[in-house]
């Protein structure tokens, strides 16, 4: 029978009826089909929603630039919404000459733009014992890839002078939790940008509005939101985002510190918990997102049978450091069971480790860093789970 | 500028190593050179990944940095002393930054049991999930570690600058340097890490080692896991066969899908992507959206707060706690009449206010009982009638006298709520202005409407 979708006019309203004209949405927003699209918490995760997280719903996006009202959100004192008119900079320190920069001063210098992902240290964190959490979204989702257009830090530092001596620098926010992380000063004069665009438009207020820091490749702690101060010192300032979180405890009570490299990693997005397969037996596109920050990401296999032959993906779209890489491949699902796993190599010859390699070294308390391969097993039903296998 | 090489570090060595690596990294080894970053650009976007992947790497980091300017750009302003005291207030191990100023344990009780204890503890044992501060001596290496100041953190200083920082949570850099003194004393005192009759100041401060500051080391994943993690990666016949070896669905943690379902679609099977017929653990659930949270509240129990990583915590044992039923939430029935609507711009304004209160209150739809007790229909509420909450004896005991939330009450009480009654374990200074009260009711009153 002819499909009423194409045949019964009245079906198709907005053929034959006028829609809206032009600023009946002055702030465009999706689809009212796409509503479910949205960030997600998980509340037992924390004591507070304004000091906690939710995640990037990574099995609906495709490509690799992740929209600005989807990049996921951590506070740790809830969103300060700064009136960018009163905006300040403050350079202190070891530094000839301690400086003051209003957003004015900071849009005189010149400018960069940049792809890059930003982890949460903690992504996929509660997956240190065992599958826990069913969809990416929640397992892989602290994460976030997206254009920053910023002045790099190093324009910044050089206009104060920085001392001899000098040897770090302290990043703080203005938020409620006055957010501090130490930061090597060869890695402020590298590439960090003093951030006040992403993905063109002004930064969103959860993610640092006017201005943060863009720490590339490292923990998502370190890009300090609504940055209002560096201070240049000789040593590091062991704050308690240092020490008390963001290290690595291993089985034998010692613990890691300045862990800030984000380990190669990927994940497939389509399909997994929160995405089944819906369209039977056939032609079925298998996609996701691979990540290093040491580098850009050159290969990614991934596996259909639970790791006992791979295949390698075919990687398509920009490939940038330290920025999301996405991948496919296209298989005919023959409508048995599937155990998915992605593979991510990168451009230093670093090959994504098993979950059980990862615990071997780091036992099971260390929280942070996991990127161990994700496995997603689905049934003849096109459902899919996460799992650990042998 | 100070070069790489240059850069002094508390534990060298190791350090070195790493940045020289991640210094190669980030330098192409052949930049091409061109002379049009966007020509350059342009083949890399669209080059199939499997032919050679290096150089679109080397193509994307070719592109020029933005220009140093000999002797800078000239911009911004000269910081004055004043302004860097005002926002310099970061301390270091070796004490640098701390001010004038002493506290002793005693006074350092009074006033963690005062701004403090309602979210850690009268002795930092924490309350529901937050922090816990105190104990937890050779948990460290167990399955549940409990990292605490005693058992953790490495360093004193730390703890004045992040109490003197960021709270009491929700009012932050409220604090004398005398109370961060006195608190932090009383910290090390409950961590049985000084006397009851130590004071702590900046000449006492050195004095004082933390029982873990030997516990951490400098990152050594380059030497600990690269080799391992470089390996070639078998491609064909990599093992026999394969087992299932654990479940997320047997947990059941995952919080359902919003109950607010896209609209109704004519493609609704091919666009429903919303996972619910793909989750068998769900389809028992209540799709109720409060209950997402209820259910998962006893999955969480062993997991420290705050920090979602700690949630690592909720172990598998522990996740498969049975489930709690959600508390009833529902504002108690009165039969009272209903109190006039409150202003739209007042109640506004009251919003803004309470966010002062959010930290351990919420109101409006699907609130529930946090450290304080949810607020909906709070007007004309009796005292301590939220079921399931542990309200203080004075709570109670006004209750029982049959007192009423009424405007005139809520007034005295958010002016000063330990002044107003004596005993509540509300630790919040009281709103000052009459105008901030009656803004504040207003916005519970609309936010809050049954």
């Amino acid at each position: 029978t002819p499909d009423p979708a194409i045949t019964d006019l009245s079906q198709q309203p907005w053929t034959q009826y006028l829609g809206d004209g032009v600023d009946a949405r002055p702030y465009g927003m999706p689809s009212p089909y796409e509503s479910h699209v949205i960030r997600r918490d998980v509340p037992w995760l924390t004591a507070d929603a304004v000091s906690s997280v939710n995640f990037t719903p990574l099995h609906e996006l495709d490509g690799i630039i992740t929209p600005n009202g989807l990049c996921f959100e951590r506070h740790h004192g809830g969103v300060a919404e700064l009136d960018p008119g009163s905006y300040r900079l403050m350079i202190n320190g070891l530094v000839d000459t301690p400086k003051v920069f209003t957003l004015q001063d900071l849009m005189r210098f010149p400018r960069e733009n940049r792809i890059y992902f930003l982890e949460c240290a903690a992504n996929s964190g509660m997956e240190w014992r065992g599958a826990q959490l069913n969809g990416c979204q929640f397992t892989h989702g602290m994460i976030h890839n997206v254009m920053y257009t910023g002045v790099p830090l190093r324009l910044i530092l050089e206009e104060a002078g920085v001392k001899t001596d000098a040897a770090w620098v302290l990043a703080e926010g203005a938020d409620a939790a006055a957010m501090t992380r130490s930061i090597p000063l060869d890695k402020a004069l590298d590439d960090c940008l003093v951030a006040f665009k992403m993905n063109g438009e002004a930064l969103r207020p959860e993610q640092g509005y006017p201005v943060r820091l863009v720490v590339p490749g490292w923990e998502g702690n370190m890009w300090v939101k609504w940055l209002r101060r560096i201070e240049v010192g000789d040593k590091p300032w062991y704050h308690r985002e240092e020490t008390s979180k963001y290290t690595d405890l291993l089985a034998n009570g010692k613990a890691r510190e300045f862990t800030w490299a984000m380990d190669a990693k990927s994940v497939i997005t389509n399909p997994s918990p929160q995405a089944p397969i819906l369209h039977g037996p056939g032609p079925t596109v298998l996609t996701g997102v691979a990540w290093s920050g040491r580098g850009s990401i050159p290969r990614v296999d991934v596996t259909i049978d639970g790791g006992i032959t791979w295949h390698q993906a075919r990687m398509s779209g920009p490939s940038h450091d330290k920025s999301m890489h996405r991948f496919y491949y296209e298989f005919d699902w023959d409508g048995g069971p599937l155990l998915l796993q992605s593979r991510a190599h990168d451009s230093t010859g670093y090959v994504q480790p098993t979950k059980d390699m990862l615990r071997e070294v780091r036992g099971e308390n260390s929280i942070y860093h996991n990127n161990g391969i994700q496995t997603w097993a689905v049934n003849e039903k096109g459902e899919a789970e996460n799992v650990e296998i042998t | 500028y100070v070069a790489a090489n240059q850069m002094a570090h508390p534990r060298d060595g190791q350090f070195a190593a790493i940045s020289a690596a991640n210094a190669q990294e980030v330098t192409p080894q052949v930049a091409p050179q061109a002379d049009d970053a966007a020509q350059a650009e342009a083949p890399a976007e669209t080059a199939a990944a499997d032919e050679a992947p290096q150089a679109q790497t080397q193509i994307a980091a070719a592109e020029p940095a933005a220009p140093s300017r000999d002797g800078g750009y000239g911009l911004g302003r000269e910081a004055m002393p004043e302004e860097i005291a005002a926002w310099d207030i970061d301390i270091r191990p070796d004490g640098a930054g701390l001010p004038d100023g002493s506290g002793d344990v005693w006074t350092g009780e009074e006033v963690f049991v005062e701004k403090c204890a309602a979210c850690h503890g009268d002795f930092g044992e924490a309350v529901g999930r937050w922090p816990q501060l105190a104990m937890g001596m050779g948990t460290l290496q167990s399955q549940d570690p409990v990292k605490t100041v005693g058992s953790y953190w490495p360093y004193l200083s730390t703890v004045w600058d992040y109490v003197h920082r960021a709270m009491p949570f929700g009012e932050a850099q409220s604090l004398s340097p005398d109370e961060v003194y006195a608190i932090t004393a009383y910290l090390l005192y409950l961590n049985e890490m000084v006397e009851d009759d130590f004071v702590l100041s900046k000449e006492t401060f050195a004095d004082v080692t933390m029982p873990n500051a030997d516990g951490f080391f400098m990152d050594d994943r380059e030497t600990a896991e690269y080799g391992a993690f470089s390996a070639e990666a078998c491609m064909e016949n990599c093992k026999d066969s394969v087992e299932i070896a654990m479940h997320a669905t047997v947990l059941d943690v995952t919080p359902d899908e919003p109950s607010d379902a896209p609209p109704e679609s004519e493609m609704s099977e091919s666009n429903d992507m919303t996972g619910s017929e793909a989750d068998p653990a769900e389809t028992e659930a209540d799709a109720a959206p409060a209950d997402g949270e209820a259910e998962t509240q006893a999955a969480a129990e062993p997991a420290q707060a705050e920090a979602p990583v700690e949630t690592a915590a909720a172990d598998a044992g522990a996740a498969e706690a049975a489930p709690t039923e959600a508390p009833a939430a529902e504002a108690p029935a009165t039969e009272a009449v209903a109190p006039a609507e409150p202003d739209p711009e007042l109640a506004a304004a009251g919003e803004r206010i309470f966010n002062r209160c959010k930290a351990c209150h919420q109101v409006g739809e699907g609130a529930t009982n946090r450290t304080g007790p949810e607020l909906n229909g709070i007007l004309d509420r009796p005292f301590a009638s939220v079921e399931d909450f542990n309200y203080s004896t004075a709570l109670t005991e006004a209750a029982a006298e049959g007192r009423v939330w009424t405007h005139e009450e809520l007034s005295g009480f958010l002016a000063d709520p330990r002044g107003y009654l004596k005993g509540t374990k509300m630790s919040f200074a009281g709103l000052r202005s009459q105008e901030d009260i009656d803004a504040v009711i207003a916005y519970m009153q609309s936010a809050g409407a049954p």
